[in-house]
């Protein structure tokens, strides 16, 4: 019996114009899917702990909790977003993924040894990034911005919710960057815009949650980590960390990706997009640092700890990303779950011909 | 006018290492006359010359090792 508002809403509602519900892949993701679909009851709490944590299963069910947070899904009830027996479920699924990440995740033992770490460039880098500058072909861009096309469409999001957890400089450094990342007012300017010409300069398909089913459980992993520490102010701390990482790491990252897209011809809009993170990451790396970080522990020191958590974790499930990519990309293999449209793959090839 | 938002001094935060840090909107005048320009509410102004956009902060001026 579900505990949501509907006695209150048009019996019916549902979201329409959303994405599709993704394919299941294994039992909590299809039980997830079912009970959205209104058609099957939810298995007990204690079924999380029967498949593994960083496994496709476990981080669809979990995306697809999430994802009632962003825009839902066509044809599903959006008040399940609140519904208590989904939430509950979740949190067992959270806490599976929460152990996992504690204990695979090497952490510093301060927050500056830890952003000292990532302020340092290594001179022969092996990341994806390295990897798609020295070596990419279009179809591994196609994929790489497939998988990222998860996370980039809806840049910033997950790490707006932190927002009302800070305050005073914290707060103020944080709206700013976030301000940034939504284009200064300007919607030709939203980050997630700017992903979406990337994609159509690479021949994809803009349409938001397009490529889940395509997506490896590893590129799940790191939006559910966004969204776990976004949606938990008692992780505020790990917040805040995990979006240092991103916006120290992300300048010289971009470079080499923008790098990648002039080398292959990719376009100009794919070039754009990491040219302005190049630029835009520059100074969000000095905001988040001082103001963010500084000021949030100015205020809760005791949230140390837990910063040093949300950077180095981040560290943890980039790497486990990048390790997919690379394996399957110097083994000559497709990283995604399904392959790209033929369609598309001739469009892009006409565009930069 | 006293208190009109102009008036206020523009703050730029300086470092020992890394960028001069610059308060939006900003036009920059380059050694050749040329200028560029923007709006981002704050921006990163190399200072170590090694920037491949310049005057705007890469990071190159990052440790590598």
């Amino acid at each position: 019996m579900r505990e949501t508002f509907r006695g209150t809403r048009h019996p019916m509602h549902t979201d329409r114009e959303e994405p599709s519900l993704p394919s299941p892949r294994g039992p909590l993701s299809a039980a997830v899917r079912d009970h959205l679909r209104g058609t099957g009851p939810l298995p007990r709490p204690e079924a999380t702990a029967s498949v593994p944590a960083w496994g496709d299963d476990l981080q669809l069910a979990l995306y697809q909790c999430y994802e009632l947070h962003y825009r839902g899904f066509a044809g599903v009830d959006p008040e399940l977003e609140w519904d208590p027996g989904l939430l509950r479920f979740r949190a067992a699924l959270e806490e599976r993924f929460l152990a996992a990440l504690r204990a695979g995740t090497r952490v510093h033992d301060t927050v500056e040894d830890a952003v000292a770490d990532l302020l340092v460039e290594p001179v022969d880098g092996t990341g994806v990034s390295h990897f798609l500058r020295d070596k990419g072909e279009l179809w591994h861009l196609r994929e790489y911005a497939a998988q990222r096309s998860l996370y980039h469409l809806k840049e910033a999001d997950p790490h707006a919710w932190v927002l009302p957890r800070l305050w005073g400089r914290a707060k103020a450094g944080m709206a700013a960057v976030e301000f940034d990342e939504y284009g200064g007012g300007r919607a030709d300017r939203v980050h997630a815009r700017l992903f979406a010409d990337l994609m159509t300069d690479l021949g994809l398909d803009t349409t938001y949650g397009r490529y889940l089913d395509a997506a490896s459980a590893e590129t799940l992993a790191t939006v559910n980590m966004m969204s776990l520490f976004g949606l938990h102010r008692s992780l505020r701390g790990a917040l805040v960390g995990h979006f240092a990482a991103v916006e120290i790491t992300s300048s010289p990252g971009s470079r080499r990706l923008a790098e990648a897209m002039r080398r292959t011809g990719a376009g100009p809009a794919a070039e754009h997009f990491y040219d302005e993170h190049v630029e835009a990451d520059a100074v969000h790396e000095q905001v988040v640092r001082h103001e963010v970080i500084g000021g949030l522990l100015e205020e809760e020191p005791h949230l140390a700890p837990d910063v040093v958590f949300g950077i180095d974790a981040t560290g943890h499930v980039e790497d486990l990303l990048a390790a997919r990519l690379l394996t399957e990309w110097r083994a000559g293999r497709s990283s995604l779950r399904a392959p790209l449209e033929e369609d598309a793959v001739r469009e892009s090839a006409a565009h930069t011909s | 006018m006293p208190n009109s938002p102009s008036d206020t001094p523009r703050r730029i935060t300086v470092q020992r290492q890394g960028p001069l840090l610059v308060e939006g909107p900003v036009e920059i005048e380059l050694e050749d006359g040329s200028t560029v320009a923007s709006d981002r509410f704050r921006v990163a102004l190399c200072t170590c010359r090694r920037s491949r956009r310049f005057p705007w902060c890469d990071t190159s001026h990052r440790a590598r090792r």
